[in-house]
């Protein structure tokens, strides 16, 4: 290129510095020292006045004192290219370092997904509209998944069902023995609550010792297996939906099924069958750790004596209110470990999918668990339980 | 096989097959026969729908047109119990092996054997160190998945997927992630069991090096255009295609054409 010795004015003002105009229209850019990512000294639409300015019909390049560039210059220079293209500039890029020059070439021959294939953001309308053909389709899925479910268990029930009992033994130890801990701290801890808050209130009348029936109640006809519920959704729930779902990304859920085993058996049935025996237990147990609480409240600081609680406990709390406890928890399990295998199997093939399935595998059990006790509760009351 | 009337020679035989993700089609107009005894090769450039194929094949996607017929029998015109059953006949090896990963790798050789079979305990033992010495596991049997290597797992894969004496075998990217050497011991082991066992082989691949030594027929799947462009033995394809684009796929794009990259990575 000629024009390159035009350049000869010393640190005059910055801009000056980088570009000089040339005869017949033609601006030169000057790329000396650093131009890497993040110390371009000029910017694009610092190259756009300096072009419009001049009414320039060229743009050349002088990079004699580059000393060195990286992707930062090109990302630079593609947009100074598409800039002289929208001004009718011609771009002349026949000094720039030869490396670069390939990758330029190399970035605009792979185009790539055309532009009118690319994504536009719906209209809201659009998006509306998706949003309940959605829903619908979850819904559909979750029938469907049911209908399955139940399929898979007429099979189990006829002895046609194939699973591993070893399966069925690990679950049944990983969502039952395994829960008791947290179980009972958490059982222990929502019975010395209720025990606090119910005294506060009882003792304006000197009924202390009634603390001990209101524990005894709500613990064994709804709270106990209400926590169970809500603490195996967010421990057994999650964990089979991520299994399940780790399963689906590795295609180990493709092998059983190019084998001809229904994974609906395979996987689903035991862990449903385990939960559904497991819940009730661990609802005996956090009843009687519930119950453990509000003892320890009422002995300590109520001054209750132990044996007038027990008692108390005893003639207040009817043996239907734990049938209609154990039932709840048996609804529970159903649900908890429904929601877990379908988010399990609906789950997509990467690992955010396997997170995603985790997170909706709990907020479905638990909505489903609020649900089934609303439900429960107003049946209960209909037919006077 | 259960069925009847079957063509003698056709192992599978697609017909005018189209594949599709809800409204979007991956591919169309396939059609195309895998003779007993071939070694058949899927392939095309990356994303263009040759897992999907696959999926087609192994029966885990329903096409959206067309017909997949294996001996004569149109797989998805049988009831679902039958076609569960039907699978048997297929053994798959999956790109990354999809070992079950709660069991030990003797467990996960024995399962389809447990399913299908009445063997005894010690039989079925027996057979599963016989699966797993073939494919250089011996010894291997109480380790689980997460304790060998990928290329063991993926040999630990195919011993499965041979498990029962599959007619045929599904290979999707055989040598992905494996050296040279093991891929072409597991290239060996390919022929060999086409040549003893009369398997027949359907291979998912783009390995040109496989593609040439063990192929002996192949369909070319097309990303542009969406169907298949050619199929044949890949070495005449090589040498005699008209088509640019296979001819330039074939010899590791040293061949003229322009290639634009487009399609849907699945």
């Amino acid at each position: 290129m000629s024009g390159i010795e035009m350049h000869q004015q010393d640190e005059l003002a910055e801009v000056e510095d980088y570009f000089s105009r040339l005869e017949d229209g033609t601006i030169a850019l000057r790329l000396y020292g650093d131009w890497s990512a993040g110390c371009i000294p000029v910017s694009p639409r610092k190259v756009e006045e300096q072009l419009t300015a001049a009414q320039a019909s060229r743009l050349v390049f002088d990079t004699t004192q580059l000393r060195s560039w990286d992707s930062g210059l090109l990302t630079f220079l593609l947009k100074i290219k598409s800039l002289c293209a929208r001004l009718e500039v011609a771009f002349y890029e026949d000094n720039l370092p030869p490396g670069a020059r390939r990758l330029l070439a190399m970035a605009a021959d792979r185009p790539g997904r055309s532009q009118e294939v690319g994504r536009k953001p719906p209209a809201l309308l659009e998006r509306v509209a998706d949003r309940a053909i959605s829903a619908g389709r979850m819904v559909m899925d979750m029938l469907a998944f049911l209908g399955e479910a139940t399929v898979a268990f007429g099979r189990l029930l006829r002895g046609r069902a194939r699973f591993r009992g070893v399966d069925l033994w690990e679950i049944m130890r990983e969502c039952g023995a395994s829960a008791l801990p947290i179980v009972s701290l958490i059982s222990l801890l929502v019975g010395m609550i209720f025990a606090f808050v119910g005294a506060v209130q009882l003792s304006m009348f000197g009924a202390e010792i009634y603390v001990a029936s209101l524990v005894g109640i709500s613990i064994v006809r709804v709270m106990g297996a209400i926590m169970t519920g809500i603490i195996m959704a967010g421990r057994t729930g999650a964990s089979f939906a991520a299994r399940i779902g780790t399963m689906q990304v590795n295609e180990e859920i493709d092998a059983l099924s190019t084998l001809g085993i229904s994974p609906m058996e395979f996987l689903v049935l035991p862990r449903i069958i385990a939960l559904t025996l497991m819940m009730p237990l661990l609802c005996l147990y956090a009843d009687l750790m519930g119950i453990l609480g509000g003892l320890l409240v009422g002995v300590t600081m109520l001054d209750l004596n132990v044996m007038e609680y027990l008692e108390m406990t005893k003639n207040t709390v009817r043996l239907k209110d734990f049938w209609v406890g154990l039932f709840h928890s048996g609804v529970f399990g159903v649900l908890v470990a429904l929601s877990g295998c379908l988010r399990g199997v609906q789950c997509g093939r990467s690992a955010s999918a396997v997170g995603d399935a985790a997170t909706s595998a709990v907020v479905t059990s638990i909505v489903n668990i609020i649900v089934a006790t609303a439900v429960i509760t107003v049946i209960c009351n209909i037919l006077g339980i | 096989m259960t069925d009847s009337g079957r063509n003698a020679s056709a192992a599978i035989e697609v017909n005018n097959l189209t594949m599709a993700y809800g409204d979007q089609v991956i591919q169309r107009d396939l059609t195309f026969t895998v003779q007993r005894g071939d070694i058949f090769i899927i392939m095309g450039v990356s994303g263009c729908g040759k897992s999907t194929l696959l999926r087609h094949l192994i029966g885990l996607q329903r096409p959206a047109a067309g017909t997949v017929r294996f001996g004569g029998t149109d797989f998805w015109d049988l009831p679902s119990d039958d076609r569960q059953h039907f699978m048997r006949h297929f053994g798959v090896l999956y790109q990354s092996g999809a070992l079950w990963s709660s069991m030990t790798l003797a467990e996960n050789i024995a399962l389809p054997l447990e399913e299908y079979t009445r063997l005894p305990r010690a039989e079925i033992a027996e057979l599963v160190s016989f699966k797993l010495a073939l494919v250089g596991l011996a010894g291997f049997e109480d380790y689980y998945p997460r304790e060998i290597s990928g290329g063991m797992k993926k040999r630990a894969g195919l011993a499965r997927a041979m498990a029962l004496d599959p007619d045929i075998l599904f290979f999707d990217e055989p040598s992905a992630g494996l050296d040279p050497i093991s891929s072409r011991q597991l290239d060996e082991l390919i022929l060999e069991l086409r040549d003893s066992l009369g398997t027949t082989l359907v291979v998912v691949t783009h390995e040109l090096a496989s593609i040439f030594t063990i192929g002996s027929n192949s369909v070319f799947l097309d990303a542009e255009t969406r169907t298949m462009i050619a199929t044949g033995d890949p070495k005449k394809l090589r040498d005699e295609s008209d088509d640019p684009r296979v001819r330039r796929f074939l010899s590791r794009g040293e061949n003229g054409y322009t290639e634009t990259e487009g399609g849907m990575t699945r």
